[in-house]
C-alpha cells in the first residue's frame, strides 16, 4: 500500500488509460470532457425532442401525437432533459471542471474522486430519466406529463404509474451530484488558488461558478425535500400535498420555485463569465469594471433566493405578498444591467477581432438583453396575470436560457475548443454555426411572444386556427436552429481530421487568463510547481 | 365615465393598429390571425392593464434598441482595423453610477402604475353577482347561486362548433355593466382560470376557494382556456362567457333555470365525480 502510492508520486507522469483512464477518472480534464459529451448527447436528445413538438404545432390538429398526454410528457422530458442534463452538465460540470483548476492554478479539483462520483450520478440520473418515458405513468400512457415542475396533485393522483418515481429518482440523482460538485468547486476556490491570487483577482468565470456552487448548494436540499415528500405522497400515504389530508398544493410550488428560481441563475451565471473573458480577450482590454462585475453575480445570487413567488402570481397570494415578489423581481435588473453595460464599456476603446467566439458572445449580450426586459414584463405581477403560462413566457425564458446559457455554452466551446482539445475548428464554421442558430433561434422564439400576448396558453397540443401562423413560423425558426447543429458537429469533424494544432495561446490575443500559459491540450497533471500571481488585477 | 369614453378609445386604438399593423388587430374575445398584441381589453382592469403593457413595451423596446446601438456602434468602431491599439480604461466613477442609477429610476417609474395596478386587481369590489367555476379533467362546471336561481351545469368543448378548440354547448351567460366575482376551485388537479380580454387568470386549485372579479362593458363572446398543466385534454377545457344586457340576461336565467333544474346548485359535484369530492369536503 505504501510502497504503491510512493511510486504513483514518484511518477507525475502517471497516466492511465482504458477503463482506468475514463471509467475511474480523477482528472478534472477527463472529467469535463466527459461531462462535455454527456451534455451534447443529452442535447441531441433534448433537441429532438424539441423538434417533435414543433413538428406537431406546426400545424392546428393533431399531426405527430394521438393525444395530450404524449405531448406534454415531451415537452416535460424536453424541459428536465435540457436544464438538468444539458445546460447545468455542460456549463459547471464540463467548463467549471476544466476551466477553474486551469484559471485559479490548482493542479485538479479538491476532491478528485468526489468528482467522479458527481459525474458518474449525474449519467445515471439522466438514464433513469429515459427510462421514465417508456414506463407507465397517467392511466394508459407512459412517461410523466405534467411539466419539468412536477407539480401536484397532476404528478400524484393524477400519475399513478412509476414513470414519475423514476423521475424523482432521477433528479434526485442529478441533485446529489450538484451537491457534491458544489462542495468540490467551493473548496477548490476557496482554497487552491495559486499563492497571489486573491479572491479579487480571481477570473470572472470562477466568480460565476463561485456563487452558482453557493446556489445549488443552498438550493438543491429544498428540491430534494420537496421531491421526497411528492415521493411519499405517492407511495406512503402521506398527504404533504393533498387538501383531503390538511396538506396544500401550493406548499408544493413554494418549495419548488424556493430552488427553481435560483435554478435559472445556476443555468446562467457560469455563461456571464464565460461571456466576460471571451469579450475581454476579443477586445484586447482588461474588464471594465471588473469588482462591479463580480458583485454583480454575488447581488443576483443572493437575490436570486427572495423572489421565488413570481412564478405563482395567479395561485391566490394577497396583495402585500404580490407587492413584495413584485418589488424584489424588480431589484434583479439592477445588477444584471450592470453587466450588460460593463461588457459594452470593455468593448469600448477596445480593439476588436470578430472571431467566432466574440461573435457569439456579442450575441449572448445581445439576446440576454431582450430576454432580460421581457424578464421585467412579467416581474410585474399586474401584467404577468395575463401573460402567465402563455407563450410569452415561454419566448422569455428561451431567451435567457437557449439563447442565453446555450449561446454561452456555443461561446465557450469555440473560445476554449483549442486549448481543450488542441485542434484548431476553423473559424467561418464556428460563424456560420452563430449565423444559422442565431437566426434560427429569433424566428423560431421572437414569435412566441406575439403568440403569448394573444392568450396562447404553454402545454397545448393544439390550439385554435388564430394562432396557426406564427406557430408556423416558429417551428421554421426550429428547423434552421437544428440545422445550424450539422454544422456544428462539422466543425467538429474538421477539427479531428485537419489536426491543426493550437498554440499555447492560439488565438494571439494576450488573455492574461492562467490557461493559455499551459499547452493545447494540457499536460496530464499541470501546475506542479504552482503559478505565482502579482501586480495587479488578473482577469 | 369610463364606460363611455371606452368604446371611443377602443375604436381609435384600433383604427391606428389596423393601419399600423394592416390585418394583425387585436381579436375581441378570441385571438385573429398574426394577431401581435393584446385581446382588445373589454373592461376597466383589462384596459389598464393594456394600457401598462403599452408603456412597459415602449421602456424595454427603447433599452433593446438603445444595447443594439451601443453594441453595433462599439464593434464597428473599436473593431481591429479603425482601432489598432486598444485602451486601458478600466474604470469610470460616474458611468458607473449612472448605469446603476438610472436603471433604478426606470424600475421606480414602472413600480408606479404596477403597484397602483395590482391593488386595483386584487380589492374585491362589492359583487352584484357571485359564480362559481368548478375545473374538472377536462371541463369547467358553473355553479349559479340562490339569488340567480340557484342552479349548476357542465361546460364541455363543443366539437362542432366555431372557433374551434374554443366553442362550448354551455357558455357562461352574464350581463353587461355589472360586477362579478367568480369563485374558482378545482376538484381533481390544479387548473387555472383565464379569460384574456378581461385581464382574468386565476389557478384552479383543489382544497381551495380563489376569488377574481370582473366588470365586462361591452356585449359578445368572450373565450379563455384552460392555463395550467392539467394532464391529457389540457387543451381541450375552454371557457366561453357570453356577456349580453341585463333584460337577455333576465331572459336567459328563466330557460336556464328550467334547463338545468335538475342540477340544483351545488349538487354537481355528487353527480359527476367518484365520490372524490364528498370526502374532501367531509375531511374539511
Amino acid at each position: 500500500m505504501a510502497s504503491s502510492s510512493t511510486a504513483a508520486h514518484a511518477d507525475h507522469a502517471d497516466h492511465p488509460t482504458g477503463l482506468r483512464r475514463w471509467l475511474f477518472s480523477t482528472n478534472h480534464k477527463d472529467i469535463g470532457t466527459m461531462y462535455l459529451f454527456s451534455a451534447l448527447m443529452a442535447g441531441l436528445i433534448g433537441g429532438f425532442l424539441s423538434i417533435l413538438m414543433r413538428i406537431e404545432l406546426q400545424e392546428p390538429g393533431l399531426q405527430l401525437f394521438s393525444n395530450g398526454q404524449m405531448f406534454n410528457v415531451i415537452v416535460t422530458g424536453h424541459g428536465l432533459i435540457m436544464v438538468f442534463f444539458v445546460v447545468m452538465p455542460a456549463l459547471i460540470g464540463g467548463f467549471g471542471n476544466w476551466f477553474v483548476p486551469l484559471m485559479i492554478g490548482a493542479p485538479d479539483m479538491a476532491f478528485p474522486r468526489l468528482n467522479n462520483i458527481s459525474l458518474w450520478l449525474t449519467i445515471c440520473a439522466f438514464l433513469l430519466l429515459v427510462v421514465s418515458l417508456f414506463v407507465g405513468g397517467a392511466p394508459g400512457s407512459t412517461g410523466f406529463g405534467g411539466g419539468w415542475t412536477v407539480y401536484p396533485p397532476l404528478s400524484t393522483s393524477g400519475h399513478p404509474g412509476p414513470a414519475l418515481d423514476f423521475g424523482i429518482l432521477a433528479l434526485h440523482a442529478a441533485g446529489a451530484s450538484s451537491i457534491l460538485g458544489a462542495i468540490n468547486f467551493i473548496t477548490t476556490i476557496l482554497n487552491m488558488r495559486a499563492p497571489g491570487m486573491t479572491l479579487h483577482k480571481m477570473p470572472l468565470f470562477a466568480w460565476g461558478m463561485l456563487v452558482t456552487a453557493f446556489l445549488l448548494l443552498i438550493s438543491l436540499p429544498v428540491l430534494a425535500g420537496a421531491i421526497t415528500m411528492l415521493l411519499t405522497d405517492r407511495n406512503f400515504g402521506t398527504t404533504f400535498f393533498d387538501p383531503a389530508g390538511g396538506g396544500d398544493p401550493v406548499l408544493y410550488q413554494h418549495l419548488f420555485w424556493f430552488f427553481g428560481h435560483p435554478e435559472v441563475y445556476i443555468m446562467i451565471l457560469p455563461a456571464f463569465g464565460i461571456i466576460s473573458h471571451i469579450i475581454s480577450t476579443f477586445s484586447r482590454k482588461p474588464i471594465f469594471g471588473y469588482l462591479g462585475m463580480a458583485y454583480a453575480m454575488v447581488a443576483i445570487g443572493a437575490v436570486g433566493f427572495i423572489v421565488w413567488a413570481h412564478h405563482m402570481y395567479t395561485v391566490g397570494l394577497s396583495l402585500d405578498t404580490q407587492r413584495y415578489f413584485v418589488f424584489a423581481t424588480m431589484v434583479i435588473a439592477v445588477p444584471t444591467g450592470i453587466k450588460i453595460f460593463s461588457w459594452i464599456a470593455t468593448m469600448w476603446g477596445g480593439s476588436i477581432r470578430m472571431t467566432a467566439p466574440m461573435l457569439w458572445a456579442v450575441g449572448f449580450v445581445f439576446l440576454f438583453t431582450v430576454g432580460g426586459v421581457t424578464g421585467v414584463v412579467l416581474a410585474n405581477a399586474g401584467i404577468d396575470r395575463e401573460l402567465h403560462n402563455t407563450y410569452y413566457v415561454i419566448a422569455h425564458f428561451h431567451y435567457v436560457l437557449s439563447l442565453g446559457a446555450v449561446f454561452g455554452i456555443f461561446a465557450g466551446w469555440y473560445y476554449w475548443f483549442p486549448k481543450m482539445f488542441g485542434y484548431i475548428v476553423p473559424d467561418w464554421i464556428g460563424k456560420l454555426h452563430f449565423w444559422l442558430a442565431f437566426i434560427g433561434a429569433n424566428v423560431l422564439f421572437f414569435p412566441m411572444h406575439f403568440l403569448g400576448l394573444a392568450g396562447m396558453p404553454r402545454h397545448y397540443v393544439d390550439y385554435p386556427n388564430a394562432f396557426a401562423g406564427w406557430h408556423r413560423i416558429a417551428s421554421y425558426g426550429s428547423y434552421i436552429f437544428a440545422f445550424s447543429l450539422l454544422v456544428f458537429f462539422y466543425g467538429v469533424y474538421v477539427a479531428w481530421r485537419r489536426k491543426e494544432r493550437a498554440a499555447n495561446d492560439p488565438w494571439g490575443m494576450g488573455s492574461p487568463t492562467l490557461e493559455w500559459t499551459l499547452s493545447s491540450p494540457p499536460p496530464f497533471h499541470q501546475f506542479e510547481k504552482l503559478p505565482r500571481i502579482t501586480g495587479s488585477a488578473d482577469h | 365615465m369610463l364606460m363611455k369614453t371606452l368604446p371611443l378609445r377602443l375604436v381609435a386604438a384600433s383604427g391606428v393598429l389596423a393601419a399600423a399593423t394592416g390585418n394583425v388587430m387585436a381579436g375581441t374575445g378570441q385571438p385573429s390571425p398574426w394577431q401581435m398584441t393584446l385581446q382588445t381589453p373589454v373592461t376597466p382592469i383589462a384596459d389598464r392593464m393594456h394600457a401598462f403593457h403599452d408603456m412597459l413595451l415602449w421602456i424595454i423596446t427603447a433599452i433593446v434598441i438603445l444595447v443594439l446601438a451601443l453594441i453595433l456602434w462599439v464593434v464597428f468602431r473599436f473593431s481591429e482595423r479603425r482601432n489598432p491599439t486598444p485602451s486601458k480604461t478600466t474604470h469610470n466613477s460616474l458611468l458607473e453610477v449612472a448605469w446603476t442609477l438610472v436603471p433604478v429610476l426606470i424600475l421606480v417609474v414602472i413600480a408606479v402604475p404596477s403597484f397602483r395596478l395590482i391593488k386595483d386587481q386584487l380589492t374585491l369590489p362589492k359583487a352584484d353577482i357571485v359564480i362559481k367555476a368548478t375545473a374538472h379533467q377536462w371541463y369547467w362546471s358553473y355553479e349559479y347561486p340562490k339569488d340567480q336561481g340557484g342552479f349548476s351545469f357542465d361546460s364541455n368543448l363543443a366539437q362542432d362548433k366555431e372557433p374551434r378548440l374554443l366553442a362550448v354547448d354551455n357558455e357562461v351567460v352574464l350581463p353587461v355593466d355589472t360586477t362579478i366575482r367568480v369563485q374558482v376551485t378545482a376538484s381533481d388537479v390544479i387548473h387555472a382560470f383565464a379569460m384574456p380580454s378581461f385581464g382574468l387568470k386565476i389557478d384552479a386549485i383543489p382544497g381551495r376557494l380563489n376569488e377574481t372579479w370582473f366588470h365586462a362593458e361591452k356585449e359578445g363572446v368572450f373565450y379563455g382556456q384552460c392555463s395550467l398543466i392539467c394532464g391529457q385534454n389540457h387543451a381541450y377545457m375552454p371557457i366561453a362567457i357570453r356577456i349580453v344586457s341585463k333584460d337577455a340576461y333576465k331572459t336567459w336565467l328563466e330557460q336556464a333555470k328550467k334547463k338545468f333544474a335538475a342540477n340544483g346548485a351545488g349538487q354537481h359535484y355528487a353527480a359527476n365525480d367518484n365520490g372524490q369530492l364528498a370526502t374532501e369536503a367531509a375531511v374539511r
